[in-house]
């Protein structure tokens, strides 16, 4: 059954890329789609076992993969408590994503190409999380940047498009290269790079000290940080997070896929599944505390000003991936996943909602060119109010649960930054609750702003948009409360039993209350405060625009982190492969080796030339010379 | 069962010259021949190699098929053997020269008979590179090889052809010279040339730095490594297509050969003495090249920088005196046969349709072309290495087995990883996708049968490898293992003398 779940979106690619024009566009929806139901309820069946039938995890052998020395690796199909909820998601997600498509892309020419990357992107995801060594997980991380690679470049007409899709990929390279450079390191001193070996090995190792280029350090803070530079690159995080927002140049499905609910949490899954590594090295653990809280502030001011309803959603990603991160670092790996949970559904439903929008008003992303709407796509905008207040974490939705679970974590933990994490996810929280309102105030309310469209053409999207959307709302209104006790209940580690290393136990008693209550409150508090600011007077914040214009520009400009990048790698890089061309390999090399041998060769032959002047008294002399030379030689 | 059959697979594609010489009649009626002839006995040449493999016994280490002829009384023997590293080669060679026969029928125009007869004669010399045992006959058959290569530029070559032949012939003659010297060197001092013989002698210590040089001379300058790789490039731009795809699958594989075989086989001191300098080299290589080829505005010398790129690869891996080094090269080199001889067919494809190879020629090819784009692209993916096509594995084994031994090094050769990202995609991007940009992008007409039957071969050849590297693996590893293990023997045996 493992291998029809891991196998079937692939052959739903195979078959819809190969015959995609044979099978006409219907079929292939249709394949492609039911492929993924397949695997979704094989997926849900795993995770009841886990849950209630107290399955065991297993670990299917497909065949042998490299061999090579001591170094032996399997394709294989592990499946613990961890996969399987990873399993659930993606497989379900994807369902949904590829059932909304079929409304989504009908306006598009290559319907089989896109469902045909979608199933592709699915298997790879299946594969990265379902390995059992660090190699098929690499294979299955790079597989899913091709994925988002092909669908973000998927109008190729688009240049803009194109440059987002190398612009991701190549980041998300930058990480891979950290990642390889950690599964080097744990092959060099485990010999194994099977998950098994490498973590009931680390107690041999864990106090090993190492030099790479100069830096003296133990062994396994090299490692962990080498495979978070992966994560951070996957997982959008500050430094390496510049390629999500470009990446919504792609079809809206994709983002909600793979940008949102899937692919971004792999590095998410990568630290959690490595906890035992993570465990065992506090500083990076730190780091990833510092780096997470960092990413889901800078993230979340910069979505409070950004114009493009999908990039508002696409930082919102960002700033929660932080959150997940702020949550590993502390050790609570449980509610990282959590969180990660009830995030795929709000926010594939935030992201499928404003695609809605955007199919609606005829591809327009621009939210100062909407208003009003909700009355022209009163389910749309139901379902956008309903993600919002999950991601705002308004009472007893799933976002609640999860991110307060993530600000209880910080205030007990031991952790040395846990008092910066405190302070920044407080604030984030609040950010997220403003630019989150702020997006709902300019789409849906006010006055329509759009000139090039007939207000009262606008129709709200039909049957295979409104399923999924619908599926979505359940789940951001209520995976929270039902799955809490599951997996950050008083009895977590029943559920995850060793699937996660936990080195201590988690404190279970709550803060104080005030504490409890003050993230809700204050988020609350600022539903009212968005409306009067954006929707009442909003002179208030177009002075506030004028009077700070620097701050204001800077947020707009991302914190110039593109243009940073482009001063500092992209534009010196060019010059350099220029003057290596020009200067190393025509002037030096050339002019010096073979041009210059040539040139040298021909001077002589110049030279030589004189001599054959076809006078009968030169060659005379020259043989005389010669003769007597030799002769002088010989008597000598 | 007695046959000498490696003599007969080298020789094979010879008697096809043999036929084509004395092919007579009209001009319609020699290239039909000359095609069916060439055909035929470059895929009987390839039966019989894969008859040579499913007879292979791949748990012996030592060399077998073994078949030796004295030739000129104790001097040159004739003697030809393989193991497990050879046969991969050769494999590789006799899989490449059909491919580059059926791409001839559009990339040649005229005398045509004599292109497929150098064609052959490549063959049945690189197949000799790969069997020889005895140095002599590996020199003959080494050297020999220029000649047909530079006849194909210098004859069928584009504008700049005799520049380039010249050029390709002068660096190629200047390493050679020495390793001859360093050849008729052991000749006098051991008596023997048979490689057999001298794997298990013990070379002088004092002459090994110098023989190691010799050889490297002539071995640099075919891989190429940096800074002898300029000629690369214009040959590769001035070559026609198949002359590239011959260039790169299989003569640029000669010297990888060469440093596994000799170099660290014969002088294990020496290859650790100049480790370093080789260890320098590969990385500037990497490095270097990527960047030019990142700047490139050729596609042919894109590819053929990227090329240089990927050797650098592979003389990192061999010299890093391990098992996972020495496989991962030599699946590399297997890997980069396959894959840049189906990047040089691609860029030939749109050549014979545009007859153009400037990058700024091209763009929005998708749109008329959607068979070939899909097929470009897996080898573009192929080609910078990711996992699940055959360019993965051997960077992959490769960078485990320098992290071994170098983090330095590793640290920086991985970097040419995202540098390959960047020049692939980007080329990729800038002829594929965006809108039309001419008129002419508009007339292409995308793959013809034969043109797609050749390239879906190759991607399901380089998947299959991406996925199942173990068919590769197997055949080399006992032979890989083998020569780590003498390596090891032989420098420990002499560190203890010094002790």
């Amino acid at each position: 059954m493992s291998y029809i779940l891991v196998f079937a979106p692939l052959f739903g690619f195979v078959i819809t890329i190969l015959f995609g024009k044979l099978l006409g566009d219907r079929l292939s929806q249709i394949l492609t789609s039911s492929l993924v139901l397949i695997s979704s309820l094989i997926s849900f069946y795993f995770f009841y076992g886990f849950v209630f039938n107290n399955y065991q995890p297993f670990n299917h052998l497909i065949f042998n993969w490299v061999t090579s020395e001591e170094l032996v690796l399997n394709w294989s199909i592990y499946i613990d408590q961890l996969t399987s909820i990873m399993l659930v998601i993606i497989n379900f997600i994807s369902l949904l994503v590829h059932i909304y498509s079929i409304e989504y892309m009908n306006h598009d020419n290559s319907k089989p190409r896109f469902m045909a990357y979608l199933s592709l992107f699915t298997f790879a995801m299946i594969m990265l999380v379902s390995a059992d060594n660090f190699l098929q997980l690499f294979f299955g991380w790079e597989g899913v940047g091709l994925a988002s690679y092909l669908l973000i470049g998927f109008w190729y007409n688009k240049d803009s498009a194109n440059k987002a899709a190398i612009k991701a990929f190549i980041v998300n390279r930058v990480g891979d290269f950290g990642l390889a450079i950690g599964i080097f390191l744990i092959y060099k001193y485990f010999g194994s790079l099977n998950y098994n070996d490498v973590f009931e090995n680390i107690n041999s190792i864990s106090n090993y000290k190492i030099n790479i280029l100069n830096i003296n350090g133990n062994l396994l803070s090299f490692i962990t940080f080498f495979l978070f530079i992966g994560a951070m690159g996957k997982s959008a995080q500050i430094f390496l997070h510049t390629w999500l927002p470009d990446a919504m140049e792609g079809p809206t499905p994709v983002s909600a896929l793979i940008h949102a609910a899937t692919m971004v949490t792999a590095g998410i899954f990568l630290v959690v599944r490595c906890s035992p590594l993570f465990e065992n090295s506090a500083m990076i653990l730190n780091i990833i505390t510092i780096v997470g809280a960092s990413t889901a502030f800078y993230a979340a001011t910069v979505a409070l000003v950004q114009n493009d309803i999908k990039r508002v959603i696409a930082y919102s990603t960002c700033s929660q991936l932080g959150y997940m991160f702020v949550a590993t670092g502390l050790g609570a790996y449980h509610i990282a996943i959590f969180h990660l949970f009830t995030h795929a559904f709000f926010k594939a439903l935030l992201f499928l909602g404003a695609g809605s929008v955007i199919h609606s008003l005829s591809d327009e992303q621009d939210m100062r060119k909407m208003g009003g709407l909700w009355k022209k796509i009163p389910f749309t905008y139901i379902f956008m109010i309903i993600g919002t207040l999950a991601i705002t974490g308004f009472p007893f939705l799933s976002g609640y649960y999860s991110k307060d679970a993530i600000i209880e974590a910080t205030y007990y933990s031991q952790n040395k930054y846990a008092g910066y994490a405190i302070f920044t996810c407080v604030i984030t929280a609040i950010l997220t609750s403003v630019y989150s309102w702020r997006l709902i105030i300019k789409t849906f309310h006010g006055s329509f702003q759009n000139s090039n469209l007939n207000f009262n053409n606008i129709k709200d999207s039909g049957l295979f948009i409104f399923v999924p959307l619908f599926i979505l709302a359940l789940g951001a209104l209520f995976s929270g409360v039902i799955f809490r006790e599951i997996f950050v209940g008083q009895n977590y580690i029943d559920y995850w039993k060793n699937s996660i290393y936990f080195s201590k136990t988690y404190i279970l008693e709550h803060p104080p209350t005030w504490f409890i209550i003050l993230t809700p409150m204050l988020t609350t508090l600022t539903i009212p405060l968005s409306i009067y600011f954006f929707l009442k007077n909003k002179k208030i914040i177009n002075e506030l625009k004028i009077r700070h214009e620097p701050l204001y520009k800077f947020l707009l400009n991302k914190w110039y982190f593109d243009e940073f990048y482009n001063f500092l790698l992209v534009n010196p890089i060019k010059k350099i492969g220029n003057f290596f061309w020009q200067i190393g390999d025509v002037f030096l090399i050339d002019g010096f080796g073979p041009n210059g041998f040539a040139k040298i060769t021909r001077y002589i032959s110049d030279q030589a030339v004189k001599f054959q002047s076809g006078y009968l008294y030169h060659y005379a002399f020259v043989m005389l010379i010669f003769l007597s030379i030799f002769l002088t030689i010989i008597l000598i | 069962m007695n046959l000498p059959i490696l003599s007969i697979l080298i020789f094979l594609p010879l008697i096809g010259v043999f036929f084509l010489v004395f092919t007579k009649g009209t001009e319609e009626f020699i290239i039909k021949t000359s095609f069916k002839v060439s055909l035929i006995t470059s895929v009987l040449t390839f039966l019989i190699s894969i008859f040579l493999w499913i007879n292979f016994d791949n748990s012996i280490s030592s060399f077998q098929f073994v078949h030796e002829k004295k030739w000129i009384k104790d001097f040159i023997n004739y003697k030809v053997g393989i193991d497990g590293i050879s046969l991969v080669f050769i494999l590789l060679t006799t899989l490449i020269v059909p491919i580059c026969i059926i791409s001839t029928i559009n990339s040649v125009k005229f005398r045509i008979k004599e292109f497929l007869m150098s064609l052959l004669l490549i063959e049945t010399l690189m197949l000799g590179v790969f069997c020889s045992l005895d140095l002599f006959i590996f020199f003959l058959f080494f050297e020999a090889g220029l000649i047909p290569m530079f006849i194909i530029i210098g004859i069928w070559g584009g504008e700049k052809r005799v520049y380039s032949a010249f050029k390709f012939f002068l660096y190629t003659l200047f390493g050679s010279v020495f390793m001859l010297i360093a050849i008729i060197f052991i000749f006098y001092e051991y008596g023997t040339l048979d490689v057999t013989k001298l794997l298990i002698l013990d070379i002088d210590k004092n002459y090994q730095n110098y023989l190691w040089l010799g050889f490297f001379a002539s071995f640099a300058v075919k891989t190429p490594m940096w800074p002898f790789h300029t000629w690369l490039p214009d040959a590769h731009v001035e070559a026609p297509t198949s002359g590239s795809v011959i260039l790169a699958a299989i003569l640029l594989k000669m010297a990888g050969y060469g440093f596994i075989r000799f170099s660290i086989g014969l002088f294990p001191h020496a290859s650790i003495y100049f480790a370093p300098l080789i260890f320098t080299l590969s990385i500037i290589a990497i490095i270097y090249t990527s960047l030019i080829a990142l700047m490139q505005q050729d596609m042919k010398k894109l590819i053929a920088y990227s090329s240089v790129a990927h050797m650098g690869f592979v003389t990192l891996g061999i010299f890093v005196f391990n098992g996972n080094g020495l496989a991962g090269s030599i699946f590399q080199m297997i890997s980069h046969g396959i894959v840049s001889a189906a990047l040089f067919l691609c860029v030939g494809v749109v050549y014979d349709r545009m007859h153009s190879r400037k990058i700024l020629d091209y763009g929005g090819v998708v749109n008329k072309m959607p068979r070939f784009s899909t097929l470009f692209l897996i080898f573009i993916l192929a080609s910078i290495g990711l996992p699940g096509t055959s360019g993965f594995i051997g960077e992959f084994l490769i960078l485990l087995g320098v992290f071994k031994n170098n983090y330095f090094v590793a640290l920086i050769a991985a970097l040419g990883v995202v540098l390959s990202a960047c020049y692939g995609l980007w080329l990729y991007k800038r002829v594929i996708f965006g809108k039309i940009v001419n008129s002419r992008i508009n007339e292409l007409v995308d793959l013809n049968k034969k043109e797609l039957l050749v390239l879906t071969f190759l991607v399901l050849l380089s998947l299959i490898l991406g996925v199942y590297p173990n068919i590769i693996l197997d055949t080399v590893s006992v032979s890989t293992n083998n020569i780590i293990y003498i390596f090891n023997e032989k420098t420990n045996i002499k560190m203890t003398f010094n002790d």
